[in-house]
């Protein structure tokens, strides 16, 4: 069998990120509802833009960051990037490049499943029906997962795409983490409130964690706990530490069975942040700053990723995000 | 219709004079056909309306189909499909089997002489400026050597019948032909949505399409490489035929690749770029024109080819298919010496015949066109996809007016054809079933050897009345059976 082309590998990547990507971000939407009170039950709608950093580009494009504008802006907006709309449309982009690789369900899937997200009503979207179309969507992304699981010939694609997706999950991962840093707290003595404990559980179910956390953590809800949970946990599938580690072995796979020489330098940087979060637990990132933290592991992935494009996309500088052109 | 039922379906259907693909001509019927007439017939409206709508979709999820909600960025298009298939009998594909392998051996040896020797131009038998001075005409292919003197690996033929039955050749498309994935596409969707339709009738079958193909392009790897990388190079997502670069390279096993994932080294050798870096290249199937193929020896403006890649050809490092410059041959001018072609290089007579052609760069041409042009179709040589076609019977004072001026301004661009009376198939339209015209345009495929795919693609106008039976002025398409 012939090896993978540079150009598959990284379609194939990005095919799983934006997918990944699209879920994350439905979740973080489905939990606004308990993100967006304040402790006088007032809206903030910001922190949603905080943790994408679309805060500048929102505020200059719509004003003032309603429930209707920001819902509007991350679900269908076609001219934003960043949209759901948008992440699902590069996803199938991508599957399209990628048709002569991944399986027809893979394919047929993706397209009835944007095609259907596309389609979608302006109205149905509104604020009260908003769990509703996350979960709609969220399910879309694991029906698409779970195709892919089920019929993706494991060859080198299928690490590329297994890269993407735990390389994605683990960004989307911090973000939501450090989401708490944006909720501006009114008073120092909401710490532990009530109201802070309901944000640290809202963060929870995002990342569908609420539960495992329970078991590790039967009672009480601290912030060290929260974040250390889902940084570090080495069971959770969806903490940055399970994420890194599985890229690390897919990419070892790479290396090791496919004989890719390319893997050396992203396996030096893997190893680097594995380092990072080895020398840390939950505890000290909220005594050290907890964005400061998790801005950093960030960078760190953004490495692995430039990297991953310099020695296998064939890019000759690196880039942070897909370059895709239309040709 | 005789050996029918008292069905519902079938029963208004009328043929109107024209020879009918499934119904034959009047009180005939292919024996095996009659099962099938039997079938439908047992068939309401509503049931094959229902299953059509299930095929359709299907095309659709399969995102090969558009819908008029997304037309406007649909780039995957597809040819409608008609459910009702056409039925062609074993005596009826023998003799197109046989004349499209003749007519494909015929084209090879004409190029390899007007690339070579050129024998033919020397004595006359076909006009040396024809060749020389047609824009498809690749000087720079003369004394470059094809392995097994194959230039055309891929060509479908164009056939209609007429109203006396008989199969005429209307077009060679010894270029890039496309339209073989849905042959083996209708097929497939026939066999998920009328399985009972085709229970116990012998159809050859048409799905060893890719292993074909990929054995002949092995064939023209170059001498002495063992187990050569075959490759598919596609202009890319945008293309309109992407769907059949896709669908080729999955059945064949092998990269899809467009023109950035090639490279060509100084020695002439051709390298794809993985990730496990750049990897030999041995054979290229490519979807690409010549004139795109490589910038550096053709147009210097594309962005789709390889540099290099003509270079490499040239050198016998790689094999393409098909090879470059078999353009002439397809001609719509060059098609009229084509019985002439057959019987100089093989010394027999063409099985499959030509329509008659009036060529209007010979005078005698022009005037029998020109005198008789509302009873003739008018075609400009360089034209594909059905335009610029003046169908004479059908057309008005006006357009006649107009298409006599344009031959007039440029006689060499045009020939002329008596109208044929295209046979029809029964087809699913809006009022229930009625015919349609349509044609036939059977795969061959040459390695050492020429396969012709049983059957091939059958295109349908689907507008009443209509004899352009291409995709983008409204064509369908319908799975082809040839009977066992």
């Amino acid at each position: 069998m012939h090896s993978l082309l540079s150009r598959y590998a990284e379609a194939i990547y990005w095919m799983a990120r934006y997918l990944e990507r699209a879920e994350n971000l439905a979740r973080i939407l489905d939990v606004q509802e308990t993100f967006n009170r304040d402790s006088r039950g007032g809206q903030n709608w910001s922190s949603v833009l905080e943790i994408n950093a679309d805060t500048d580009r929102f505020t200059e494009l719509h004003g003032e960051a309603t429930a209707a504008g920001v819902i509007r802006f991350y679900i269908l907006d076609e001219t934003n990037s960043t949209s759901i709309l948008s992440s699902l449309r590069l996803a199938r982009e991508n599957a399209r490049t990628l048709r002569p690789l991944i399986s027809t369900e893979m394919w047929s899937h993706i397209n009835i499943f944007y095609n259907s997200v596309r389609d979608m009503n302006p109205e149905e979207i509104s604020e009260y029906r908003l769990s509703r179309i996350c979960s709609r969507i969220k399910e879309g992304c694991q029906l698409q997962s779970g195709i892919t699981e089920g019929t993706f010939y494991r060859a080198e694609g299928w690490l590329f795409y297994q890269l993407g997706r735990h390389i994605e999950r683990a960004d989307q991962t911090t973000r939501l983490t450090d989401v708490k840093y944006h909720v501006v707290l009114p008073d120092i003595r909401d710490v532990g409130s009530p109201y802070d404990v309901s944000h640290w559980n809202a963060v929870l179910r995002s990342a569908a964690g609420y539960h495992a956390y329970r078991q590790v953590y039967p009672s009480g809800m601290h912030a060290a706990h929260v974040a250390g949970f889902l940084l570090f946990d080495p069971d959770f599938p969806r903490s940055v530490n399970v994420c890194v580690q599985a890229s690390d072995r897919y990419l070892g796979l790479l290396r090791s069975k496919y004989r890719l020489r390319g893997t050396a330098r992203t396996l030096e940087l893997l190893d680097e942040l594995r380092a990072e979060l080895d020398r840390h637990d939950g505890e000290s990132v909220i005594a050290e700053g907890l964005h400061e933290f998790v801005d950093g592991i960030q960078k760190q992935l953004i490495a692995v990723s430039a990297e991953l494009g310099q020695a296998f996309f064939g890019y000759g500088a690196p880039a942070a995000e897909q370059t895709q052109s239309a040709a | 219709m005789h050996g029918t039922q008292s069905g519902q379906l079938l029963d208004s259907y009328d043929a109107t004079g024209f020879f009918c693909e499934l119904m034959g001509a009047e009180g005939h019927t292919y024996e095996r056909a009659g099962a099938l007439i039997e079938r439908l017939n047992a068939l309401s409206l509503q049931d094959l309306r229902a299953r059509a709508g299930d095929a359709e979709r299907e095309l659709f999820n399969l995102g090969i189909t558009f819908t008029v909600y997304t037309q406007k960025d649909a780039i995957d298009r597809i040819l409608p499909f008609d459910v009702i298939p056409r039925v062609i009998s074993k005596s009826d594909w023998q003799t197109l089997e046989s004349g499209v392998q003749q007519r494909v051996t015929a084209l090879n040896h004409f190029l390899w002489d007007i690339y070579h020797d050129q024998k033919i131009l020397n004595d006359g038998t076909v006009p040396r400026d024809l060749i020389e001075g047609n824009k498809n005409y690749r000087p720079e292919m003369r004394g470059v050597d094809v392995r097994h003197g194959t230039y055309v690996h891929i060509n479908g033929t164009d056939l209609v019948r007429g109203s006396d039955g008989r199969f005429y050749v209307l077009e060679d498309n010894a270029r890039t032909p496309s339209g073989v994935s849905y042959v083996v596409e209708n097929r497939h969707l026939m066999q998920r949505t009328f399985p009972d339709l085709m229970a116990g009738v012998g159809i050859r079958p048409v799905s060893d399409y890719g292993e074909r193909l990929h054995a002949a392009l092995t064939n023209v790897a170059p001498a002495g490489v063992v187990d050569p990388q075959v490759v598919l190079l596609s202009p890319g997502t945008y293309n309109s035929a992407y769907f059949e670069h896709i669908f080729l390279a999955r059945e064949m096993g092998v990269p899809l690749v467009e023109g950035r994932d090639l490279t060509v080294t100084e020695d002439d050798e051709v390298f794809m770029k993985t990730i496990a870096g750049p990897q030999p290249v041995h054979v290229i199937y490519r979807r690409i024109n010549d004139d795109f193929l490589d910038p550096e020896a053709f147009n210097p403006q594309s962005m789709l080819g390889v540099p290099g890649l003509f270079r490499s050809f040239k050198a016998g490092k790689v094999g393409l298919a098909n090879a470059v410059g078999t353009g002439v041959a397809d001609d719509k001018a060059v098609y009229a010496y084509m019985p002439r072609v057959v019987r100089y290089y093989l010394d027999q007579d063409p099985i499959l015949d030509n329509v008659d052609t009036h060529i209007c760069r010979e005078p005698e041409g022009l005037q029998y066109t020109l005198d008789h042009l509302e009873e003739l179709v008018v075609k400009p040589v360089g034209e594909a996809g059905g335009y610029g076609i003046t169908v004479g019977p059908r057309a008005s004072k006006e357009e006649l007016e107009a298409c006599r001026e344009q031959i007039k301004a440029d006689p060499a661009n045009y020939i002329s054809q008596p109208m044929i009376n295209l046979s029809v198939c029964p087809t699913l339209v809006e009022d229930g079933i009625a015919p349609r015209h349509v044609d036939l345009r059977p795969f061959a495929v040459t390695g050492k050897s020429t396969w012709v795919l049983p059957g091939g693609l059958t295109r349908v106008a689907l507008r009443k009345g209509s004899i352009i039976v291409n995709s983008s002025q409204g064509g369908g398409s319908k799975d082809t059976w040839v009977l066992d």
